[in-house]
C-alpha cells in the first residue's frame, strides 16, 4: 500500500528524530571513546591522548567490575521482581469493582511523581534510620531491637526505594491491559468450576505477558542508569555499587576521566546487549 | 531570556568579548559555590550587610549538600572553570588545585583591613603553596573529645585533659546503657573519605600506622593498621549506637544532641551545636584533646573550609572582596552582634582566641585552639611519610581510593566482613589504583 | 448477567485496595505532615500523627534560604520545554514508522532505544566540554535539549505504538478520497492520535522533571531547576527532617498536583503497545 511518494515522505519525518539522536550518539560518545583510549587525570593536570587498551583492560581485570556487574543484576532483578509481581496483583485488585476507585487510583499512582532523589531521603531519613526512623519506631513498638536497613540489607532497601517508585508506572500498563480482558471467557470458565486460581494461570497470565514484557523493557532502559537512589542512601558502601555507580566513582571520584570513559563504553556496550536480548523478545510478542 | 544568553555567549565565543567585556564594572555579579553547614547558611543570610557595605557587587548563591558540592565545583574548574566566582573547597584540595594553577593567590588585592597575618598558622599553612595564599578559611576545625560530664561522673571516671585510646575505650562501656538508650561511645562509621575515613585516618597515627611508606607503598597490610581497626571495630561493637556504620557528623550530632552518646569524637566545629539552643545536653558537656597512645601522635585532624577563587573567574577583585569580608575580623563581630559570640565560625583567626568575649561565650574555645594547634599536617604520622594531610592524603588519587577503603572499613563495621578481609581489600585496591596512577 | 456482584464484596475488594492505596501513599503523607512539624516533634518518640502544632516555619525558612520562584520556574521550562521540542521530532518520526514502516523500521527503534542506555555519567566530561565550548552551560536552552534526547527514544517508541493502533484502512478511505498526506495528517489521524500524544507529553514532563543528574550537573544558578533545589536541603549540619520535608513537599508538590488532575489521560495512552 506504501507508494514510493510516502515512503520517501516517510524518510523525511523519520529523519529529524533520527538525526538528532545520531548527533546526540556521535558526538559526546565519540569523545567519551577518544577519552577511553586517553590517559586523561585533569586533576593531575595529565593528557596523553593514546595509551591504547590500558584503560580497558584495567577497567576490565579489576575486581569491582563483576562485582558491579553481579550488584546491577540483582537489583534490576530484585525491583523487576517486585514491580511486577507487585503490579499483576495491584492492577487486578484495582480492576474489582469497589468504592472510591478513583481515589485509590490516585494514591497508588502517587509514588511515580515523586523525584528519585527526594524519595531516596525521605525513605533513608524517615523510614530506614535506625534512630529516627519510622520502622525503628514500629520494631521498638513490637519490642523488638530497631534493624539497620542500609547496613544490614543494603541491596534489599534500595531495591524496596525503586520499587516503591516504579511499582505505579507497571500497574498502570497492567491495569490497562487486565481492563482490556475479555470478561466474557472469565465469566465462562467460572461457571464451568475453574477455581480462582487456574482462572489466573490459564487465562488472565497469558493475556497480561504483552505487558508485562513491555514492562520489563522499559523499566530495564530506566533501571539500569539508577544512580540518585543509590548516591544518597549507601553512595556505593555495602556492596551496592552497580555498573553505572563504578563508572561514576572513576569519573568524578577518581577523577580518571580515561577510565571512567572506559567504563561507560563497556557499559553501553552491555546495556546493549541486553538491549538486543530484550527486543527479541518484545518484538516477538507484539508481532502476534 | 535563556536563549538571548546563549546567543550573547555564543557571541562571546565568536570573539566578540571586546565590547562586552567593557559592560562590566556597573553592577558585577558573583556566583559563589558553598556547603549547607549552618555556619555558611548563616553566611548567605548575612549576604544584606555585604550588599549594604558593597553596593556594586550582587552576590549568587548555589548552596548544596557536600558531596553534590564537589561534584558541580570538581567538573567545573577540571574543564577549565567558568561557573563559580567563589567555592567552598577544603585543605584538601587547596594544596592539588592552587599547583595545577587553577586557584588565584589571596597574597595581593584583598581588602586593607584583612589582616593575613592574624589567621592561626597551622590552618594557613594548609592553605598556602611557595608562599602563595591559595584560599582564605571560613572555618577552621580539629577534633576532640566531646563528653557528657553527667554520665562521666556517673560511671565514677574522671576525664584527663588528654586521654588515651584505652581510657576512651573503657569509658565508653562503663557510660553505655543499652536500656536506657545511652552509647559510651559515638564516632563515624559512614563511608566516605571525609566521614570515616577523616576519621580513622587521624586515628590510625596515633596508633603509629600511616597510608603510605616513603615509597608510597600502601600499608594496610602492617600490624599498626590492623591495631588500629580492630580497636576501632571493637570500641564501636562493645559501646557504639545502633547502625554506627551508616553515621556520619550529622546522624552523631543528632544523637548526641538527644542525649544518646556518652562521649563523641568529632570535629570541634560540633562544639558550638551541641552546647546550643538544639540540644538537650548543652549544659553537660565537657571536651578533651583527640585520645593518643603514647606514640607521640594525637588522633586529631585538620581542616579549614576555605573561600577560594578560580583563575577562571573573570570578577576576581569583586570575588576577593567578598573573601575579605566573609573572612575578615569584622565577620566575626557581625555574626557575634547577631547571634552571640558562640556562633562565630571558629578556627581561623588568632585574635579570636584572645577575644574575651568569645573566651567567656564559648567554653570549647581553648580546647578547639589546642586541639588544632596540635595537628601537624607536615608531619603527621609517627613513622615518615611522603605526603602531608593528617586525615587525608594530599594527593589528587586520595579522594577515590579512600572512598572506595571507607567502604570496606564501613562493611566491617556493619558485621559484613571482618578487620582483616577489609584491610586486605583495602591494600588490594589501594594498590591497584596506586599503580594505575603510576607511583 | 452471571455475576451480580455482592455489596459484601464490594466492601472486601473496597477495604483491601484502601488499604494498599494508603501503603503506597503512606511515604508521601508522612513527609507532608513532617514538614508542618517542628524539627523537635519530627524526631518526637513516639511519632505523633495528626495532633501537634502544626507550623509553616519550615516553609518559611526553606524560602528564606533559596529562590524557589526561580527553581519551579526552571524546572517548568525545561519539563515543557524539552517535551514540546521531543514531540515536535517524534510525531513525524513515529508516525511513518506506523504507517509506511519499511525493512529497517524495527532496527531504527531499537537503535533509539539504545541510545537510552548511554550511562550518563560516561559522557559527563564530553558534554561539559562540548557545553562550554558552545557557551550554553547553566542555560535552559541546554537542559532543553539534553533531557529531550535522553527521552526521545521513549516518546517515539510510545507514539510509535500507540500509532500503530490506529486501523489502517481508514488511512486508505481518505486516501481514496483524494486526500493529500497533509490533510490526512491534520484532519484524519490528528484527532485520533491526541490522546496517545497527551499521555505521551505527561509521561515525558515527569520524566524531566525528575530528571537529576543532568539538570544538577550542568546548571548553576540561572537555569537550576527543583532538583538541585533540593540538594541544598539534604544532610545539612544535623537532620532537619522538618525543613527537608518542606523542600521535598516544594519539589514535588507541582508534579504531583499536575499528575493527579492528568492521571485519567496519562492512563488511556500509558500502553506501550502493551494491548491489543
Amino acid at each position: 500500500m506504501a507508494t514510493a511518494h510516502s515512503k520517501s515522505a516517510a524518510r523525511i519525518m523519520i529523519a529529524p528524530a533520527v538525526i538528532a539522536l545520531l548527533v546526540w550518539m556521535l558526538v559526546p560518545l565519540c569523545m567519551t571513546l577518544y577519552f577511553s583510549f586517553a590517559d586523561y587525570r585533569p586533576m593531575r593536570g595529565v593528557f596523553d591522548a593514546w595509551i591504547g587498551f590500558g584503560n580497558y583492560a584495567s577497567f576490565l581485570t579489576s575486581s569491582s567490575f563483576m562485582s558491579s556487574l553481579i550488584t546491577t543484576f540483582w537489583m534490576v532483578g530484585g525491583i523487576l521482581s517486585i514491580t511486577i509481581v507487585g503490579g499483576v496483583l495491584m492492577a487486578l485488585l484495582l480492576d474489582k469493582p469497589m468504592f472510591g476507585q478513583g481515589v485509590v487510583r490516585i494514591l497508588v499512582i502517587a509514588p511515580f511523581f515523586v523525584m528519585p532523589t527526594v524519595s531516596a531521603l525521605v525513605w533513608k531519613n524517615m523510614f530506614f534510620n535506625v534512630d529516627n526512623g519510622l520502622f525503628s519506631y514500629l520494631y521498638k513498638f513490637l519490642g523488638m531491637q530497631p534493624f539497620d536497613f542500609l547496613s544490614q540489607a543494603p541491596l534489599f532497601s534500595i531495591v524496596i526505594i525503586v520499587a516503591w517508585q516504579w511499582l505505579p508506572f507497571a500497574t498502570l500498563i497492567l491495569l490497562t491491559s487486565v481492563q482490556s480482558l475479555d470478561s466474557e471467557q472469565l465469566e465462562a470458565a467460572e461457571i464451568d468450576g475453574a477455581p480462582a486460581l487456574s482462572r489466573f494461570r490459564f487465562i488472565i497470565l497469558p493475556h497480561l505477558s504483552r505487558a508485562i514484557t513491555v514492562v520489563i523493557l522499559i523499566q530495564t532502559i530506566f533501571l539500569l542508569s539508577i544512580f540518585a537512589e543509590i548516591f544518597v542512601t549507601t553512595n556505593g558502601a555495602f556492596g551496592t555499587r552497580t555498573l553505572t555507580y563504578l563508572v561514576y566513582q572513576r569519573v568524578l571520584e577518581s577523577q580518571n576521566i580515561g577510565l571512567g570513559s572506559a567504563g561507560g563504553i563497556v557499559a553501553v556496550i552491555l546495556a546493549n546487549i541486553v538491549a538486543i536480548f530484550l527486543m527479541r523478545i518484545v518484538g516477538k510478542n507484539l508481532d502476534n | 531570556m535563556s536563549i538571548k544568553r546563549s546567543l550573547l555567549a555564543s557571541a562571546v565565543g565568536l570573539g566578540l568579548t571586546a565590547g562586552i567585556a567593557s559592560a562590566e564594572g556597573h553592577a558585577t555579579t558573583i556566583t559563589i559555590a558553598t556547603v549547607n553547614n549552618g555556619d555558611m547558611v548563616r553566611m548567605q543570610g548575612l549576604t544584606d550587610d555585604f550588599n549594604a557595605k558593597h553596593p556594586d557587587i550582587t552576590v549568587e548563591w548555589v548552596t548544596l549538600e557536600e558531596n553534590v558540592l564537589r561534584q558541580n565545583v570538581t567538573t567545573d574548574i577540571s574543564t577549565g572553570g567558568g561557573a563559580y566566582d567563589v567555592m567552598t573547597i577544603g585543605t584538601y584540595e587547596v594544596p592539588i588545585w592552587g599547583n595545577n594553577g587553577w586557584l588565584v593567590s589571596l597574597n595581593e588585592g584583598m581588602a586593607d583591613d584583612w589582616n593575613a597575618d592574624d589567621l592561626l598558622p597551622a590552618i594557613a599553612g594548609g592553605l598556602t603553596i611557595d608562599g602563595e595564599l591559595y584560599a582564605a578559611p571560613f572555618y577552621g576545625e580539629s577534633s576532640m573529645v566531646m563528653y557528657r560530664t553527667d554520665l562521666m561522673e556517673k560511671a565514677g571516671l574522671e576525664m584527663p585533659d588528654a586521654p588515651t585510646w584505652d581510657f576512651i575505650r573503657e569509658a565508653a562501656a562503663a557510660m553505655t546503657d543499652r536500656e536506657n538508650e545511652i552509647n559510651g561511645i559515638c564516632a563515624r562509621g559512614k563511608a566516605g573519605w571525609g566521614e570515616n575515613m577523616a576519621f580513622l585516618t587521624a586515628m590510625s597515627n596515633s596508633f603509629g600506622a600511616r597510608w603510605f611508606d616513603e615509597d608510597w607503598a600502601p600499608q594496610f597490610d602492617t600490624e599498626a593498621w590492623a591495631n588500629t581497626l580492630n580497636f576501632y571495630l571493637d570500641m564501636m561493637n562493645e559501646s557504639g549506637p545502633n547502625g554506627a556504620a551508616n553515621n556520619g557528623f550529622n546522624e552523631n550530632l543528632t544523637l548526641f544532641q538527644q542525649g544518646k552518646c556518652g562521649m563523641w569524637i568529632d570535629a570541634t566545629v560540633a562544639a558550638s551545636f551541641v552546647t546550643g539552643a538544639d540540644s538537650t545536653v548543652a549544659d553537660k558537656v565537657g571536651f578533651a584533646l583527640a585520645p593518643d597512645t603514647g606514640l607521640g601522635k594525637r588522633g586529631n585532624w585538620l581542616w579549614a573550609w576555605s573561600l577560594a577563587i578560580p583563575t577562571s573567574s573573570e570578577k576576581q577583585d569583586a570575588a576577593k572582596t567578598f573573601i575579605s569580608w566573609a573572612t575578615s575580623q569584622a565577620y566575626a563581630e557581625l555574626v557575634a552582634g547577631k547571634e552571640g559570640w558562640a556562633s562565630v565560625p571558629p578556627g581561623t583567626r588568632t585574635s579570636l582566641y584572645e577575644n574575651q568575649n568569645y573566651l567567656d561565650a564559648a567554653p570549647f574555645a581553648k580546647m578547639t585552639l589546642d586541639s588544632i594547634n596540635s595537628a601537624d599536617p607536615t608531619n603527621p604520622t609517627v613513622d615518615p611519610v611522603p605526603y602531608t594531610g593528617v586525615q587525608f592524603v594530599a594527593i589528587p588519587e586520595f579522594a577515590g581510593i579512600a572512598n572506595q577503603v571507607g567502604q570496606q572499613f564501613s562493611n566491617a563495621l556493619a558485621g559484613n566482613q571482618s578487620a582483616e578481609e577489609a584491610l586486605a581489600a583495602a591494600q588490594e585496591l589501594t594498590l591497584e589504583e596506586m599503580e594505575a596512577a603510576g607511583y | 448477567m452471571a455475576r451480580a456482584v455482592t455489596t459484601q464484596k464490594k466492601i472486601m475488594w473496597t477495604a483491601l485496595a484502601w488499604a494498599f492505596g494508603l501503603l503506597m501513599f503512606f511515604p508521601i503523607l508522612w513527609t507532608f505532615l513532617t514538614s508542618f512539624k517542628t524539627e523537635a516533634a519530627a524526631i518526637a518518640d513516639p511519632p505523633v500523627w495528626f495532633l501537634f502544632d502544626w507550623t509553616t516555619e519550615n516553609y518559611a525558612a526553606v524560602q528564606q534560604r533559596s529562590n524557589y520562584p526561580l527553581a519551579l520556574m526552571n524546572s517548568i521550562i525545561i519539563a515543557v520545554g524539552s517535551t514540546i521540542l521531543g514531540i515536535l521530532l517524534a510525531v513525524p518520526a513515529a508516525w511513518a514508522m506506523a504507517f509506511v514502516p519499511g525493512k529497517r523500521t524495527k532496527d531504527v527503534l531499537l537503535w533509539m532505544l539504545s541510545t537510552k542506555m548511554l550511562p550518563a555519567v560516561g559522557v559527563l566530561y564530553p558534554l561539559v566540554l562540548l557545553a562550554k565550548w558552545l557557551g550554553v552551560m547553566d542555560s535552559r536552552i541546554l537542559l532543553i535539549v539534553v533531557l529531550m534526547l535522553i527521552n526521545l527514544p521513549i516518546i517515539v517508541w510510545m507514539l510509535y505504538t500507540y500509532f500503530r493502533e490506529i486501523p489502517g484502512e481508514i488511512l486508505e478511505a481518505s486516501r481514496m478520497d483524494g486526500a493529500s498526506l497533509k490533510s490526512e495528517i491534520l484532519y484524519v489521524l490528528t484527532p485520533m492520535a491526541v490522546p496517545g500524544i497527551a499521555s505521551t507529553v505527561l509521561l515525558n514532563i515527569i520524566l524531566a522533571w525528575n530528571e537529576a543528574f543532568w539538570t544538577i550537573l550542568l546548571t548553576t544558578v540561572d537555569a537550576a531547576p527543583l532538583t538541585k533545589f533540593i540538594a541544598g536541603f539534604s544532610a545539612p549540619e544535623g537532620l532537619f527532617y522538618a525543613k527537608l520535608s518542606a523542600a521535598s513537599m516544594l519539589a514535588i508538590a507541582p508534579i504531583l498536583i499536575m499528575g493527579w488532575f492528568s492521571q485519567k489521560q496519562l492512563v488511556r495512552g500509558l500502553t506501550f503497545g502493551a494491548v491489543k
